[in-house]
């Protein structure tokens, strides 16, 4: 019954949807086979590291959805959030697609068995987007340290030998720009805004600082990925990635943080307390229902 | 077109069922009224972010996680509309966020109610998206031309929202025993606030006359609140779901459903401000305004400078 009226509600067909729920789309005709030469394995955990920073950042920023200091900051932090949250989403299936013995034995999608069924020592984010932010100004400082960096990465990785990384790549250079420009002009506004915002946003620099350190140094597999033509060794972007945030402290007037490096250890799998913390919020429903169907 | 310089012209012009525009004569109770009801619809949007954005954090797949963000997202978008269509009736934007936090002006007692569990994302989509639709497609053709025009962005975007949620139902339903549980407790906790959200019958509804020869609106609550009752039956028949109405029959006769009635008493106990929510949906939204000041401020400093 009712089929005519309503088979359309089921329809993946409507246009409209501004940022794209479908998935198969964006790596439509896209060479998915491992190049040669290169360990799967290897390339699977290198897309985790990647995924995994997308999709901790993406958990931490959608979290202002409904909370930021205007509509306008509200929507633009929700599409910030969406984008990393369609990049963790392709590289979370394409680890899980070249590497599966990194996937949990779980009846879901390899980027939800992924996401939702690991623990988090077996993510392998950067420790700099796993943090609680204190403030908008945190937000915003976050997303500078990590989307100056990202960029670097993403703009050079768009040359990657692997199709699927050098697909994903030249799309999120496109992303990357905006973030890196939309965070940039807030670090600029929280500076010369009032003493207030400078006060804060001077705090958030001095805390987050020292996690950028973990971006700069190489893992064993982004070496190895980047020796073998697929990945990008942040060694080689961090003279670029210095010169843009100086720029951008230039601009704000601020003096660059005179603050030791943190410890990393994130791509290990060490983490500080608030990843657990997100990832039982992250997880709770999927893990509640582990043979449910979304 | 020309600029609308009196009431003659005015009263025609809605009567030729023509758009009055900022920038015409009206009637000082027309724009009242508008106000009023353009700053209520746009403080849903807003309010309405939180019962569903509650879970992002704890969407149970990706693709959900990417839905519902877009969703609450396209909310904020819908609320930056109206507010900017309610600013061309001479109101600020700061002025209707003070009347929404200070209680002078409401929002839909429908996001006063919890949301427990993540079916209810679903059932949001679903009746609550699908009530504000039948409300919401006559004002399509309402008088005054920026609301009219936002109401048509709006209705698209809500229609997708509908079947975005009417499609998470259906793939639960086709889940575990344990969702189709969640599901079925979901829609029997939000079928009668989704009636209610039509407004009082008619008989108790002293603006709806007014409303309707000023063009703003166009249906009385009843009508809409039948259309949506025939409009839903089929569907909770094809996601196989009961509706928790003992009286919900088909009336060869009228070529309708009958319905039973809602709790009158409690759309005004919610809409006083007794509802299950009210005090957390006003603390959260307080809360981000008091938040966000230092950063408004930092803002306006900064633009000011240059």
């Amino acid at each position: 019954m009712s089929d005519s009226v309503y088979s359309g509600l089921l329809g993946e067909s409507d246009p409209h949807w501004a940022f794209g729920t479908g998935f198969a789309e964006p790596l439509a005709g896209v060479d998915a086979a491992v190049p040669a030469g290169v360990d799967p394995a290897d390339l699977g955990r290198y897309c985790l590291m990647l995924g995994d920073d997308a999709l901790v950042l993406s958990q931490r920023l959608s979290w202002w959805t409904s909370r930021a200091p205007d509509l306008e900051e509200d929507i633009a932090l929700a599409n910030v959030a969406l984008d990393l949250l369609g990049q963790a989403r392709l590289l979370l299936s394409r680890a899980g697609g070249v590497a599966p013995d990194l996937v949990p034995a779980v009846a879901q999608q390899p980027e939800d068995a992924l996401a939702y069924f690991r623990g988090p020592a077996e993510f392998r984010n950067v420790r700099l987007v796993e943090g609680e932010d204190v403030d908008f100004a945190d937000a915003v400082v976050r997303l500078l340290l990590f989307s100056v960096w990202r960029l670097a990465v993403l703009d050079r990785l768009a040359g990657s030998r692997d199709g699927v990384l050098a697909a994903v790549a030249a799309k999120g250079v496109k992303e990357l720009t905006y973030h890196r420009d939309h965070a940039g002009r807030w670090v600029v506004t929280l500076a010369r805004g009032t003493a207030e915002s400078r006060r804060r946003l001077v705090a958030a620099l001095d805390r987050l600082w020292p996690l950028r350190a973990e971006l700069l140094v190489p893992h064993p597999v982004e070496a190895r990925m980047a020796a073998a033509g697929i990945g990008v060794d942040p060694a080689a972007v961090a003279a670029e990635v210095d010169a843009v945030l100086d720029q951008v402290l230039t601009a704000a007037g601020v003096d660059r943080p005179d603050v030791a490096d943190a410890p990393g250890g994130g791509r290990d799998g060490s983490h500080t307390p608030a990843l657990a913390t997100m990832l039982a919020e992250l997880q709770e429903v999927a893990r509640a229902h582990p043979e449910g169907t979304w | 077109m020309p600029v609308i310089e009196d009431e003659a012209t005015f009263e025609a012009t809605v009567a030729g069922n023509d758009r009055i525009e900022p920038r015409d004569w009206m009637p000082e109770g027309y724009r009242r009224t508008l106000v009023r009801q353009i700053a209520q619809h746009a403080h849903s949007e807003i309010i309405g972010m939180q019962p569903e954005g509650a879970w992002i954090g704890r969407a149970p797949s990706l693709r959900r996680k990417a839905i519902l963000l877009a969703k609450v997202q396209d909310e904020a978008g819908h609320g930056l509309y109206l507010y900017s269509a309610c600013e061309t009736l001479g109101v600020t934007r700061a002025e209707l966020t003070d009347m929404l936090l200070s209680g002078k002006q409401k929002y839909s007692s429908i996001f006063n109610y919890p949301t427990p569990s993540y079916a209810d994302v679903g059932t949001i989509g679903w009746l609550v998206d699908g009530a504000a639709i039948c409300n919401q497609v006559p004002l399509c053709r309402t008088s005054y031309g920026p609301y009219g025009r936002a109401m048509i962005r709006i209705c698209k975007e809500e229609s997708f929202h509908q079947r975005q949620g009417y499609e998470l139902l259906m793939t639960m339903m086709r889940g575990t025993d344990e969702q189709r549980a969640m599901v079925q407790e979901s829609v029997d906790r939000f079928w009668w606030p989704s009636l209610m959200m039509f407004g009082p019958p008619d008989v108790e509804s002293p603006n709806t006359a007014r409303s309707m020869a000023w063009g703003i609106k166009r249906n009385t609550n009843d009508e809409l609140r039948q259309r949506f009752v025939d409009m839903t039956v089929p569907q909770a028949e094809a996601l196989g779901v009961t509706l928790p109405d003992p009286d919900l029959r088909w009336n060869p006769d009228r070529g309708a459903y009958d319905f039973g009635q809602p709790d009158w008493s409690e759309l005004k106990r919610v809409v006083s401000g007794e509802g299950p929510c009210n005090a957390e949906r006003m603390a959260h939204r307080t809360r981000a305004h008091e938040d966000g000041a230092w950063v408004r401020e930092a803002a306006a400093a900064y633009a000011g400078q240059r």
